[in-house]
Parts: C-alpha cells; structure tokens; sequence
C-alpha cells in the first residue's frame, strides 16, 4: 500500500529524527548516571550510616503509644482504668508451620477455637513483621510455661500492653462507652494524621464518653529509638521522645448515685436520668439491662456478641439516650407553664370533668384516663395532681398548636440535647409545618388534644425528659447536659441553651401542682416523696406501647408482658431550692406513679439528704471495696 | 511482496537475529526485547515475593496479571502499525470521553476520582490515554511536512493538553504529567526546534511561583516540602522517605541477603510490595542488584531506541521513540523518588511494583513496539 508520502523529504526526516533520538540518548544516560551516583551515595558513602542502624545492632524507630486518659467520677471513683495484660503474640515472617506452632502453644496455655478463629481474623489484615496478638490476659503461670519453651517457639513472644479496664462493669456501659480494636472500616476511614497519631495504638473509642472524647483521651505518640539483635529483640533503648498521655475526665456522674438508679431499677427495663439542677451536670445516667463493656476492649467473641444481640431485651441499647417514648402526661407541667403564661388559663380557670371531653362539631370522646372524670370543678393544682385529661384537652383546645410547639422546643423536645454523648435521638415535637411536610395532611384539633398529653406524634427520650424537669425546676434556665465535669481538671462550663420566660407567680402555680403530685390525698406519685424530710415535686406519666414488632416468635407470657403501658415518672428535690431532677422510664411497667415515682424518691433519699461527711467517707470505702455492678 | 532483494540491503531489526525467524516473522515478536521483559517480569515477581513477607498471594495475583499482560502484548503486536495509526483518533476521542465521564459518574478513593465501573467491571481510563496519546501525536504529525511548523506544533500540543487537563481534574497530577509528557516526546522527536523549547522552559520557570501558590493543592506542596527537609516530620509526611532511604543506604553494595531485609524495609517501609518496591530490591541486594535492575531496564530501552531507528514510517518513528522515551521516564522518576531525590508522586516502577493494571499498559506499549519493529518492509519512496 502505497502512502502520499511523496511530497515529504524522507531522508531529512529520518536524519533529523535520528540527531534527536541521540540528543534524547544523552539526557537518558546523564540521568542514569544521576541514579547511579544517588545509589552511590547511599549504599557506598553513607554506608556506614546506615549500617550502624542496620545489621548486627539494629535501630529501630519505633512508635510508643501514649496512655488512654483515665475517666474519674465526680468523686474520683474510677469508671475507666488502665491495666497491664500480658498477651501472646506471634510473629509470622518467624514462623515456619503455624499449625504445629498453634497445637504446642494449645498444651501450653489455655487456648479456645474463638481465640483462634479471632486470630486468623486478624492475620488477614496484618502489616510485616507487626506481632499478631493471639491470646490476652496470660496468667502468670502461663507466661512462665511460655518462657521455659521460648527456644521451641521461635517468633512467639509474650508482649505487655495497657488494656482498657471498666471496673463497674455493667454500670457505666451506656454512659462511659467502651473501647474495642480498630476495626478494619476505621482503619480506611484515616486521614493521615490519623495514621500518624494511631501509629502503635490498638484500641479506639467506640461508645459513649470513649467515643465522643476520643480527641482528648487518646493523647500524642511518642517514638524511639531501639537498638535490637539480629533475632529483632529489643536490647536497649537509645533515644527516646516520649508520648504525651491521654486527658484525664472527670465526670458530673455519682457512682453510688448510679448504683442507687440501677438497684431501683431492680430486674425492669428502663432508664434513669438525673441532672444537676445548677449547671445541667448529669448526675446518674441509667438504661437497663446493661452489659460488661470488659468483653469488648480485646474483641468480642462472635457467640458473645449474638447473645446480645439478639436478647429481647435489647441490652446494648441504650434507653437513655436513644429510646423514644410517648412522655404521656409528664408533659402536663410544661404544657400548664406555657398555657399561663400565654394566657389562655390561669389559677381560676375551672373545667368540668364528666370523663370525656368532646370537641365542638365532633362527635368523637376523647376519654379521660378515670372513667367518671374527676368531678365538676377542676382547677390547675387539682388537674395536675390528679392527672385530670379533660382539664388540658379543655386547655389544648383554647390553645393553638404553635404555641404548644413553641414552648416544647424552649424546653429542647423535638431537638437533640446537644449532650457530650455520640448517636442521640432528638425524639419528636409535631407542628402544623412538620405534620404537612412528613405526612402530608393538614393538623386537626383533635391533634392538639393528643399533643398536649403526650401522645400521638409526641415521642422523647428519657435525657430530654430529664433536662426538661431540670428547667422546670430552675424556673425557666436551660442548660445543656453534660457529662463531663473536666478535662485535665479544666472545669467545663455550663452552657445555658435557652431561658423560658414566665411571671414567677406562673413558676409558683406550676410547683405548687408539681408537689399536689406527691403530696395531694388524690395526688398520683405520692410514693414520690414518702418519708423523706425534704418536699417534692413531679408528675407522673403513662404511655401507651404502641407497634409491638410483627412477626417476632416469643411466648404469649412475654407478649403480654411487652403489651402493658410505659411507666413514667419525672421529679426534682427539694421543693423550697431545687438541686437534682429526675427522669425515670419504666417499660411495660403499667403505673408512673406506682412504679416509676419510688425509682425517683430513691434518688432523692441519696443525693439530698447527703451529708458532706458522708461523701468523703463514701469515697474512701468505694476505694477499698469497691462496688458491684 | 517484490522487495526481498531490498530487504538484504537495508538493515533489518530481525535480519540480525539469526535463531528463530519464525517467530519474529510470522508472530511479529521482537525476540531481544521478549527476553528482557520476561527476565524484567521474573525480576520483579521475586522482589515482590520477597516485599509481601512470603506470601504467595500477591505474587500469584501478580503472576496472573503478567500472564494477561503478555497475551495483550502478543495480540497488540499483531497489529500492523498502520492500522494503530488510522485508529488513533477513535481510541483517543473515546478515551477523552471516557475521563469526562470518569469526573461524572467516576468511582475512587481518598478523594481521587480515578476509576469507571461498567458492570461490575473497574478500570482506570487514564491508562488507556498513557498510549492513546503518544499514537495521536506521532499520527498527527506523520502526514505533515517535518520538523513540524506552527500550526503543527500547536495541534500536537492540543491533542497531548486535553486529556491532560482532564486527569489533573480527577486529580492525579503525576499520572497527567506523565502523559502530556509522551505526547511532547513525540513532538520533541519530530523536530520540534530547539529556540521553542528554550522559551518554553523559561515561561515554565517564571510561571513557578504561581503555579507554587495557587496551582497545587496542600498535600501536593507538602510532598515538596518534604523532599528538601525529610527529616521534618519523621512520623508525618516524612517517613516514607526516610525509610526507604535508610533501607536503601543500608543494603550497602552486598545487600543483607534475599528475605533478610529486616531492618527498615517490612515494618517501616510503607506501600512495600507498590511504589517503594526498589527500596526492598536494594536493601536486599545492595548496589549490585540495584545496577543490574538499572542495566535490564538500559538494555530494553536501547532496544525500543533500536526499534524507533529502524522504524519504516514517520508514525512508527514518533510512537516508538515516544514510548521508549516515557517508559525510561517512569523508571527515573521511581526511582528518583524512593531515593529521595524527587517528590512522592505515587509511580510505580514498571513491570517490578505490584499492580495489574499498569502491566497491562506497560506490556501493551512494548506489543506496539514490536509492531513497529518486526514491520515488514515495504518500498515507499
């Protein structure tokens, strides 16, 4: 085939294109010598630079991973520790046959199939040369058996590492979190200066404080220098920057008052909540059932975390913070503050009660949780100590559902407390926007009626209850919730989110309802405050358990069970200078006021009637014994 | 066919190969160039063998890849260089709308967009352009008058600049400048005059600062920064270097032996089995086996300037030296950069780093290479 090539001076070209080649073939070969002279200079000039770090004394640079911060309660009672623990690792570039090497450690030390399918796990995604760790936690026994048959187990060696240690066990699982190892997601999910700063760490902040403080309590790497032999033991260090340890916090929450939480709990799920009425300082932070965050720190064993997993009972939930419940009637004090200081009641108002209110131009009986009402005239302190529905349906209806919304939210329903815990549920406060954005229909009265009880779309969690009780109580401050007091002894401040405004005569009435509650012959949490020195003030609550799963296989006793109301009490002490507010949320358990108050007055009975002695005797027996969870 | 009598006079590429003329005739394999690649691919899967901790599983997967690699590098070289150079616009307008696509619906990593994913199916189309643009320019320019006027010069500027343009979006600048790179050696070879390229350098060299301050991203000017002050930051954006120096430097001219690179090369020496790869090979081997390594690579580079010198067309010519030419740019900037001399740019070391897609390339470019050489002569002028 023949190309139009004619017109073209060949053989110009060609000699043109060759005197380039060769001008290109220079530079090639001046910069091949430029890489000759570079390996030059670093294998035969600096040789001996290098070698001194090399062959017979190696110099290794090696990470040294800082300390995790400890976490201390308000006390000093420690909730997180730090603990030696010996583990047996194995290196796998000195290995021949891993399979003899497993059977003759398997006759040495105590050896499980998990601890071998978890290290296999763990060998997939090792770098060279990292020490694979196989078994945690060796007994001093084991260690001498491992030791006596060093010479028979080449590249296995027994390594000391700090493991994060939760001394209460199950009674700060939800709120203080555990630590478990990088998982491999983490791991990608590193920007650089988190392959740096992570550089010899094994372990990071899964849950709770652990999580959101993991900046904090991890602190800065070190590195040095060690000088190691042919067989890669370490025979000196030669230079050593040391890491900077992790922060040290202290929380707001009370170990001892936790505990009373928890016993008062007794076996039923639930949760406890209780702020510090001054600085919104979380105080106990409760969700039931719990478990030990021991089991993940070194990794979970697969049968261990399906046990959990699938418990009914849902133990790794955490209640508090993310369960959302109907608040049912504990909104009535809330609900009573905004309506008298909106105007639409006030002390006087009267309502009469027959049982059921019904809705101009509808037929339709909202019902009264007493079947006959509570008789011709209710007034406020009556309705709130009673419970009386009617009265509030009456007050919703007057009322209109921005108002509602309005005062809800100044009291943080419907929006995340901004609590220094990760993965809060901000629960649910309905407005006409949000009805015709989510369900696309338009708000009814009958809406309102449901809102102002609680119920309906109303959904809260159990902090929010809680936080919401404390600004009841501070008469109108809202403050965000803390858990943590200070890091490094650094006090963290207060924060105060919003500041509900309403005539103190307003605030009184509201008090003087919230104690007909506990104190009134009719009132409903009168359990609350029984043989307690000091005055109470709360409200009880009731919620209905709506959307029991479908499908889900458990016996009809169990079903029953789950189909009874939620249990709500919400509470705050002493009356005359309020300092501790308290959400308690039992589950199924029917009656706020016959399950839910006696959780709260347990709170009380400790916190307030707490004498300064007995607190600094408290601590030094907790160091001595210690408590259980 | 009526030229064998031509044949003889005329220095051949196979002619001095006096062994298997089959081979190089009927198959169109160069046979020197085969053998240096084949010890090349034995090279490098032994250092990777080694790199990996003795672990078969990425020298499998590797040897799988050479395996395709080859099979490519055969079907490539079956191809008359004729029809490469009437194709070269459809290859490249299809690659330049595949990296439009890739900034679209791409898929990547680490904030890099690099990748299409077509049914499951994940590939770089960046690669495809690493040879799609040296064969358009050397295509462009074949027909016209050499050296190349304005016009011309202007065009083989625009076909290397725009797929450039688009991979520094994805953004991979090493990959871009790489392939801006090849189509100006084309256009270098076909005379493009010196005055012009001097002028080039200058604004090049003025337009630094700005390019400095407003053109890099952070990451990018830390990588330089890095290069003149290694010992900075040890932990940080440093370490690469620093390892891979002092494994290097610590091979000495010996090396510590096969596997028994203990010191800084496995724990400390990061991606150890990719772009760091030589680093392994001379703390192993020592400078023995790095300047052996550096001759297979002289020898097969003379091999490709050999090709490019025998070369029948204008088109063949430019494309040879072209892929030639990169090809030794790729070793040299490796290497350059694991011996602290260059930035970090994230190049592998040709057919020795483990990763199949850049051997698939790679091997491609020398099945068109042997295209070009094993061309049977024809009587054109």
């Amino acid at each position: 085939m023949a190309e139009d090539l004619h017109l073209k001076d060949h053989y110009t070209e060609q000699r043109l294109f060759r005197h380039r080649m060769l001008v290109a073939c220079a530079g090639v070969v001046a910069l091949l010598g430029v890489l000759v002279a570079r390996f030059y200079y670093l294998q035969v000039v600096n040789f001996e630079d290098y070698r001194t770090q090399s062959d017979e004394n190696r110099i290794q640079m090696r990470p040294v991973p800082p300390t995790r911060g400890l976490i201390y309660d308000r006390n000093g009672t420690m909730l997180a520790d730090n603990r030696p623990s010996y583990n047996l690792s194995l290196v796998m570039e000195r290995i021949s046959d891993l399979d003899s090497t497993l059977e003759l450690i398997g006759r040495l030390v105590q050896l499980d199939e998990s601890d071998v399918q978890k290290f296999r796990k763990r060998l997939q995604r090792r770098r060279p040369f990292q020490p694979i760790p196989l078994r945690f936690h060796l007994s001093e026994q084991e260690i001498a058996r491992i030791s006596v048959n060093e010479f028979r187990l080449p590249g296995v060696s027994v390594e000391a590492e700090l493991v994060r240690y939760y001394p209460m066990t199950r009674l700060f699982a939800h709120s203080v979190g555990y630590v478990g190892r990088i998982s491999e997601r983490e791991l990608n999910d590193f920007s650089e200066e988190d392959v740096r700063r992570y550089r010899g760490t094994q372990s990071i902040g899964k849950t709770g404080l652990e999580r959101s403080y993991e900046d904090v309590l991890l602190g800065e790497v070190g590195y040095e220098n060690v000088e190691t032999n042919a067989r890669g033991r370490v025979l000196r260090v030669l230079e050593r920057h040391d890491p900077r340890p992790g922060s040290e916090l202290t929380l707001h929450l009370d170990a001892r008052l936790q505990q009373v939480a928890s016993d008062a709990l007794g076996e039923n799920r639930g949760a406890v909540v209780a702020i510090d009425v001054k600085n919104g300082g979380v105080l106990a932070f409760v969700s039931k059932p719990s478990f030990d965050p021991n089991m993940f720190v070194t990794g979970i064993s697969f049968k261990d975390y399906r046990a959990l997993s699938d418990s009914l009972d849902v133990p790794l939930f955490n209640r508090a913070l993310q369960g959302q419940y109907p608040p049912g009637s504990t909104l009535k004090p809330m609900m009573g503050l905004g309506a008298l200081a909106a105007g639409v009641i006030d002390r006087e108002t009267e309502v009469k009660d027959p049982g059921f209110y019904r809705l101009p131009n509808d037929r339709r009986l909202y019902r009264d949780w007493k079947r006959w009402g509570h008789g011709k005239t209710v007034d406020f302190v009556q309705a709130m100590a009673e419970s009386c529905d009617v009265y509030f349906y009456d007050t919703a209806h007057r009322w209109d559902i921005n108002g509602m919304h309005e005062i809800a939210t100044r009291f943080g329903l419907g929006t995340r407390t901004g609590i220094d815990l990760p993965i809060e549920r901000p629960g649910l406060f309905p407005s006409r926007a949000w009805k015709r954005g989510a369900r696309g229909m338009p708000w009814f009265p009958g809406d309102s009626l449901n809102a102002v009880l609680g119920q309906g779309y109303v959904l809260a969690t159990p902090l929010q209850l809680a936080v919401m009780t404390a600004t009841i109580a501070n008469r109108g401050t809202h403050y965000k919730p803390q858990v943590v007091m200070a890091v490094d002894g650094i006090e963290q401040p207060p924060e105060v989110l919003h500041h509900v405004e309403a005539s103190e005569d307003n605030w009184d009435l509201v008090f003087e309802g919230m104690e007909a509650v506990v104190y009134d012959e009719k009132g409903t949490g009168k359990k609350a405050g029984a043989g307690l020195d000091f005055r109470v003030a709360g409200k009880s609550g009731t919620a209905q358990v709506v959307g029991i799963a479908q499908g889900e296989q458990y016996d009809s006793e169990a079903l029953k069970e789950r189909h009874r109301d939620h249990a709500l009490f919400i509470a705050f002490a002493p009356v005359d200078d309020p300092q501790i507010a308290v959400a308690v949320l039992v589950e199924n358990g029917e009656s706020g006021g016959g399950v839910a108050a006696p959780v709260a007055r347990e709170l009380f009975a400790d916190w307030v009637s707490r004498p300064l002695e007995e607190t600094v005797q408290m601590i030094s027996a907790e160091r001595e014994g210690g408590f259980s969870g | 066919m009526a030229s064998r009598d031509f044949m003889h006079r005329l220095p051949d590429s196979h002619s001095s190969l006096s062994r298997p003329v089959s081979l190089s005739r009927r198959w169109h394999i160069d046979v020197p160039l085969l053998t240096l690649l084949v010890l090349l691919c034995g090279v490098g899967l032994g250092v990777l063998y080694s790199a990996s901790g003795g672990e078969l599983h990425y020298v499998r997967r590797q040897a799988i890849f050479m395996g395709i690699a080859f099979g490519g590098m055969f079907v490539a070289a079956q191809i008359p260089p004729d029809m490469y150079r009437r194709w070269s616009p459809w290859l490249y307008v299809a690659g330049c709308c595949m990296l439009v696509a890739v900034l679209f619906v791409g898929v990547g990593a680490k904030g890099a967009q690099r990748w299409l994913e077509i049914g499951g199916f994940r590939f770089q189309p960046s690669e495809a352009l690493k040879l799609a643009v040296p064969m358009s320019v050397a295509a462009f320019l074949h027909k016209r008058t050499l050296p190349p006027s304005l016009v011309s010069i202007v065009g083989a500027l625009a076909i290397a600049a725009l797929p450039a343009a688009l991979i520094v979006q994805q953004p991979d600048l090493g990959t871009s400048i790489l392939i801006a790179a090849s189509g100006l050696f084309a256009l270098y070879l076909a005379g493009l005059s010196w005055r012009m390229m001097g002028g080039a350098l200058l604004a090049l060299a003025v337009a630094a600062w700005p390019i400095w301050q407003w053109g890099l991203r952070d990451y990018q000017r830390q990588r330089i920064l890095t290069l003149f002050d290694p010992d900075a930051d040890r932990l940080g954006a440093g370490w690469n270097i620093f390892q891979s120096k002092a494994a290097i430097g610590s091979g000495g001219i010996y090396g510590k032996g096969y596997m028994q690179g203990t010191q800084s090369q496995l724990d400390f020496l990061p991606e150890s089995h990719t772009d760091f790869i030589i680093a392994v090979l001379s703390e192993e081997w020592g400078m023995r086996g790095a300047l052996l390594l550096l001759l297979l690579y002289v020898l097969i580079i003379a091999r490709g300037i050999y090709i490019s010198f025998m070369a029948q067309h204008v088109f063949g010519r430019l494309l040879a030296g072209s892929i030639t030419l990169t090809f030794f740019v790729y070793v040299f900037v490796n290497i350059g950069m694991v011996t602290g001399l260059l930035p970090v740019v994230g190049v592998p070391l040709p057919l020795v780093s483990y990763g199949g897609t850049s051997v698939i390339t790679l091997m491609a470019g020398f099945g068109i290479l042997m295209a070009i050489g094993t061309e049977r002569r024809r009587v054109s002028f």
